[in-house]
């Protein structure tokens, strides 16, 4: 064994019967399990926080006889594990999720893009698909329902960040540089190989199925107005229970904190690299769409760490993992990485930091896609709350690494 | 019969387009398969794969330098990444990168003398609950510590000397 | 097989993350729901639906900058310049991939904009190497005009004071220097889906993105037809032609050498766009006195070989013909036309094995260098070895072409070297001369007659024209304009990708003396019809010859013209920057109507090819002396690269 067991609390997925929410689904017309997912108010739990049931709606509306479910299973957002587990340990909660999406919209097609770190997560799945197609749970005519047929392949990423971008992933799947493209299109439109396509993530297709099975109500009745339901957070960093956590939507990041045992925190990063620093002062906010929407990943920052080096850390994620089509993205985060090497050597003027903020505010407007949009999140952020500790350093020994 | 090298890698590529769908979108499967089988995509992979998916072998190149998993050159037969992410940097990725360099007297980005290993930074590899993490080819190691390191390598080594072993048998 | 195709819907190739949504666009554009209403700054204009924001602008005459965009490309959106603020979304919004299906209101300079623009300039300046003054683009380089357009005095994010690329000089043609490149790839767009060559594509990712040839190998060693329309499309001087200039200058300081210059069609179509002129005013006269100014020593017109050429291809084509139809033996029909070097080398690269249809005339060009320093040296007294022989052409190919080791036939090489029309203009400025403004004055004889179907050769489909003009003449016994208006053979003019044409021979006149050494009669030829096909860019040639491969209705052509650039030589990779659909179309104009005003528009009417078969190429067209002369062989070279 060369991994641990991952902590977790108790997770509503180990609680809900197997197939449950496809068997119901297969007794309603597609409209209704549309209508199901709407009223659940299930938003996009890889972090954009689009409506799951709108998605479907649009594409359940496209005509075309190839449409195309896409799992989202390229999780690299760093701090980010919780599709990982997912993967793991229900995988058939994600292949019914996928199978009921394929149902609603009418596609026969599903593709799981699982990330090339996740190798190892391959044959499980597989066998598991093997066994869902011995079960009459894929294939054709499935669980019964003549004329309802659906597969599920699996596709391996090869070690690129930006492929969780769904135009990005859907490039890559067609063979290309895995580069973000214009939209619109939007892929329930024109997604893979100009299909109508829904892209959605681990998480998300897992709770379809939850919310097939128990109801949208059920899930509604949870989290806030705008955020219902419940969501997996990934916590890792200065914290004794580091894991995969459960909780509503709308709990408060000091809630969070309180469970994992994080004591001494000074900062989280609220959404990976591309999230936002939040100071202890700011605890009380909530993980919620309206408030501080998130892919899950919360990473604790101890009293003793340096802020400055965890924006360097991130943007130098960011360099390699720009895909580098355009230019807010491929130049502007090396000028900010230049720039926090500066603040680390104490050289960095206060205008030129000013420069470099109204960049940082460039690139969240002009870049093409998302991951250029959000890429100088954590370094605008950290240089917003901890001014007294990035400014008026003195020259220090160069990092490694 | 003897099949020379180029002609089998040119029927392996035809197989592994066929069993993919045929079309551009399995090139991403294919080269993933011409890595795992012939430990790197040359380039007279990449042009024999251009030519029969009817697309340029520039484009080819274009995808191999894209993906951080694909690579053109030779490397070492267990590729070792060591996560470099927040939260395993937070964790003592330091450490553990210095042991690996000590133990295989090699830097990053470079492979041993011996071919045995090459050693590469990982943009997280999602072990973010139990870093430091790395991954050897496809197996991941997490809560590495630089003593744990040794183990590490020592049972690739191992398993190396058995597969060289095996070979000279069955030559 | 379309035959409707244009050089923009050869972008069905292209990764999607590099070509724009487009909305079909209704036929009737009146039509209710057919257009949509957008205001821009505070004006309203109804457009298609589905056109883009940046083609509402230009309709408005509202200027949004761009830098990754150009016309004949599909769209990329990488660059970031053209961004505007779209009322509704949280992002700027790229004018030129953006469409618009719904009422929407942009605003084309918020403070956003500006700082969003302005940062870009200055994040490219941050990488873009070098300084304007030591530049072959300095005041024609998009990167300098947006500097100059938004207020760039100082390089915010610094300017890199060392190089990081060696350049890349390898070919004869194209130069590359990837310190000045931007990323627009504009190249990449240009080469994979415009041509379908495929030399230059993206690589690597994020910061260490670069523009890189198969394994970032010299762009000798890859499969680069020198066409040079990546050259023409760079926006910087990332990219330019290999520059003899120097070299000719030197020719021309050394008064033992006898410098002569031929000059192609399509210069003269273009030349006066380097000198601030729109786009279509020929300068063909202006241009003799300005190089005689320049001191070369004659001045000769290349439609002179453009008419020997058709008269060659042209037996050459008659006597497949009776090969095939009389003879019955096999031989390779469709012929193709061989005129154009970077089509000549697409063909050995891609589809060698249908070298055998190529024909085996040299291009006008190398006859040109090989009559020059045989026949002209020979009646003009002149050793060959002291001749310096320069060609004018709208091509970068041109000079791969004439240092193609089998280009000696005159026991030298044929032709010294090649010049475009951009470093032509130049050689002029530096001579002190502003060509709109020099007297006119003619050609040097012997060779230099204009004739009408040599300047048509400058655009797509004129090789055809001229040969049909000849061949109808000398089968049919008949005069063209008995057939086609004018002499205006419209069928294969024009702008489409792949043109098909096909003309009855209605009846059979004499053999006329020049090709009676050839064949008795044309009785065989009565009442046949000849199918030819005209097609421009190698994109479309690509898909002619797939068509052929499959035995489509051009495998059942006898002739077809391939010209390697968009729009044939007019849209030439030697041709002034910028080269646009607009005015590819302008200098077809210029083209067309100086076939218009010429006396003789006939190659077998040219008196001095006629005059050239009497006494030096006296065993006629497609003779020992012509085939030792004129015609060449081509190499397979396939597209591997060991």
């Amino acid at each position: 064994m060369t991994t641990m067991k991952t902590i977790t609390n108790t997770l509503t997925f180990s609680a809900v019967d197997p197939d449950a929410g496809l068997k119901k689904a297969l007794t309603k017309s597609r409209a209704d399990v549309i209508a199901e997912m709407n009223a659940s108010g299930l938003k996009g739990r890889g972090g954009a926080g689009f409506p799951t049931s709108v998605k479907w709606n649009l594409a359940a509306a496209a005509k075309s006889d190839k449409k195309v479910v896409v799992c989202n299973a390229d999780e690299g957002e760093p701090g980010t594990f919780k599709d990982r587990v997912i993967l793991a340990d229900f995988p058939d909660l994600v292949l019914e999720g996928m199978t009921i999406a394929g149902y609603a919209i009418g596609a026969k097609t599903g593709i799981i893009y699982l990330r090339g770190e996740y190798s190892y997560l391959r044959q499980p799945l597989e066998a598991a698909i093997e066994k869902r197609r011995a079960a009459n749970l894929l294939g054709n005519d499935i669980a019964g329902k003549s004329g309802f047929s659906f597969d599920i392949v699996i596709r391996m990423g090869a070690g690129a960040y930006v492929c969780g971008e769904e135009t990005a992933l859907i490039e890559s799947l067609e063979g290309h540089r895995g580069e973000s493209r214009n939209r619109p299109p939007f892929p329930v439109d024109t997604g893979f190989m100009g299909n109508p396509t829904i892209v959605n993530n681990v998480e998300t297709l897992a709770w379809a199925a939850c919310i097939l099975a128990k109801g949208g109500d059920w899930f509604n009745s949870m989290g806030t107005e705008q955020s219902a339901g419940r969501k997996l957070f990934s916590v890792s960093g200065d914290c004794a229970r580091p894991g995969v956590y459960e909780f509503p939507l709308g709990v408060t990041i000091q809630e969070v904190l309180d469970d994992v045992g994080a004591d001494d925190a000074k900062a989280v990063q609220v959404g990976g690299a591309s999230g936002h620093c939040v100071p202890a002062g700011d605890f009380q906010r909530t993980l919620a769409f309206e408030d501080m929407p998130t892919g899950g990943s919360m990473i604790v920052f101890g009293q003793d760490r340096d802020m400055l080096e965890v924006a360097i850390n991130f943007l130098d994620f960011f360099l390699e993992e720009s895909c580098g089509q355009c230019t807010p993205c491929r130049e502007g985060n090396e000028k900010l990485l230049e720039g926090a090497l500066l603040l680390q050597e104490g050289r960095c003027s206060m205008g030129y930091l000013k420069n470099l903020c109204a960049l940082g505010e460039t690139m969240q407007l002009a870049s093409k896609c998302g991951l250029g949009q959000s890429s100088p999140n954590a370094f605008l952020s950290i240089v917003d709350h901890f001014k007294d500790e990035v400014l008026g350093r003195t020259a220090m020994a160069p990092i490694e690494g | 019969m003897l099949v020379p090298v180029q002609e089998r890698l040119r029927q392996d590529i035809e197989g592994w387009i066929k069993s993919n769908g045929g079309d551009r979108s399995s090139l991403l499967p294919v080269l993933q398969e011409v890595q795992k089988k012939y430990s790197r995509i040359s380039d007279y992979a990449m042009q024999v794969i251009a030519d029969l998916l009817d697309i340029h072998p520039v484009e080819v190149h274009g995808v191999v330098s894209f993906y951080s998993f694909l690579k053109e050159a030779h490397k070492g037969r267990f590729e070792i990444r060591l996560c470099r992410t927040i939260s395993c940097d937070m964790a003592g990725r330091d450490r553990v990168a210095r042991q690996l360099e000590n133990e295989l007297g090699i830097t990053f980005g470079e492979t041993t003398p011996d071919g045995r290993f090459s050693l590469e930074w990982a943009n997280c590899v999602g072990m973010c609950d139990q870093g430091p993490a790395l991954l050897v080819n496809e197996q991941v190691f997490t809560c590495v510590t630089p003593e744990k390191v040794h183990d590490i390598l020592a049972h690739f080594k191992k398993m190396m000397d058995i597969n060289v072993f095996q070979q000279a048998e069955e030559h | 097989m379309s035959d409707k195709s244009d050089t923009k819907q050869a972008a069905s190739r292209a990764p999607v993350s590099q070509r724009a949504f487009t909305v079909e666009k209704p036929k009737d554009t009146t039509g209710i729901g057919s257009q949509v209403s957008i205001t821009i700054d505070d004006r309203e204009i109804k457009v298609p639906v589905g056109a883009t924001i940046l083609d509402a602008a230009k309709e408005l005459g509202i200027h949004i900058p761009t830098l990754c965009f150009h016309d004949d490309l599909c769209v990329a959106g990488v660059c970031r310049v053209c961004v505007v603020e779209v009322e509704g979304q949280r992002t700027l919004q790229a004018a030129c991939a953006y469409p618009v299906t719904a009422p929407i209101n942009v605003k084309t300079h918020t403070r956003k904009v500006r700082q969003a623009r302005r940062h870009v300039v200055d994040l490219l300046l941050s990488k873009h190497y070098g300084e304007c003054y030591a530049c072959v683009r300095n005041n024609n380089c998009e990167l300098q005009s947006l500097a100059k357009e938004y207020g760039v005095d100082h390089f915010r994010f610094g300017h890199p004071d060392a190089p990081i690329y060696d350049p890349d000089e390898s070919s004869y043609s194209v130069h590359r220097d990837m310190n000045k490149c931007v990323l627009c790839r504009r190249c990449v767009r240009t080469c994979i889906d415009l041509q379908e060559v495929g030399v230059l594509d993206a690589a690597h990712r994020g910061v260490e993105s670069r523009i890189e040839t198969f394994l970032d190998k010299p762009l000798a060693d890859v499969v680069c037809i020198n066409c040079g329309q990546c050259v023409n499309r760079c926006p910087t001087g990332a990219l330019k032609a290999n520059d003899p200039t120097d070299d000719v200058w030197a020719a021309i300081d050394d008064p033992a050498k006898h410098v002569v210059i031929q000059t192609a069609p399509s210069p003269r179509a273009g030349v006066g766009e380097c000198f601030g002129l729109e786009p279509g005013i020929p300068l063909t006269l202006e241009m003799n006195t300005a190089l005689r100014r320049c001191g070369f020593d004659r001045v000769f017109d290349t439609n002179f070989t453009a008419d020997l050429t058709i008269i060659e291809e042209g037996t050459e084509l008659i006597q497949r013909l009776h090969t095939a139809l009389v003879q019955k033996e096999p031989v390779a029909l469709p012929q193709f036309t061989s005129c154009s070097p970077g089509w000549v080398k697409f063909i050995e690269h891609f589809y060698p094995e249908m070298l055998p249809n190529l024909s085996s005339a040299k291009s006008p060009q190398q006859m040109f260098g090989a009559i020059i320093k045989t026949y002209y040296a020979k009646v003009n007294n002149l050793d060959p070895k002291d001749i310096v022989s320069v060609a004018l052409m709208p091509c970068s190919a041109k000079k791969f072409e004439c240092n193609r080791p089998e280009m000696n036939d005159s026991g030298y090489k044929d032709v010294d070297y090649g010049l475009t029309t951009r470093e032509l203009a130049r050689m002029i400025s530096e001579a002190g001369i502003h060509l709109p403004e020099v007297p006119k004055s003619p050609f040097d004889d012997p060779f230099g007659q204009e004739t009408g179907s040599g300047v048509i050769f400058g655009a797509s489909g004129g090789v055809m024209e001229a040969a049909l003009r000849s061949v109808i003449e000398l089968v049919c016994g008949i005069k063209v304009e008995d057939l086609y208006d004018h002499a205006d053979i419209i069928p294969v003019r024009g702008f489409e990708g792949v043109k098909y044409a096909e003309i009855t021979v209605p009846d059979v006149g004499p053999v006329p003396d020049i090709l009676a050494h050839l064949v008795p009669n044309w009785d065989w030829l009565k009442g046949a019809t000849l199918k030819v096909g005209v097609c421009h860019g190698t994109a479309n040639a690509k898909k002619v010859l797939d068509d052929i491969r499959a035995g489509g209705k051009f495998s059942e052509c006898h002739f077809i013209e391939f010209m390697a650039c968009p729009g044939g030589c007019l849209g030439g990779g030697g041709q002034p920057i910028p080269t646009t659909a607009e005015i590819r179309a302008a200098r077809a104009r210029a083209i067309y109507s100086e076939d218009d005003r010429s006396e003789v528009r006939k190659s077998h009417e040219n008196p001095a090819v006629l005059e050239l078969y009497g006494k030096f190429l006296t065993d006629g067209p497609c003779g020992e002396m012509s085939h030792k002369l004129l015609h060449t062989g081509y190499v397979p070279r396939g597209k591997y690269i060991p």
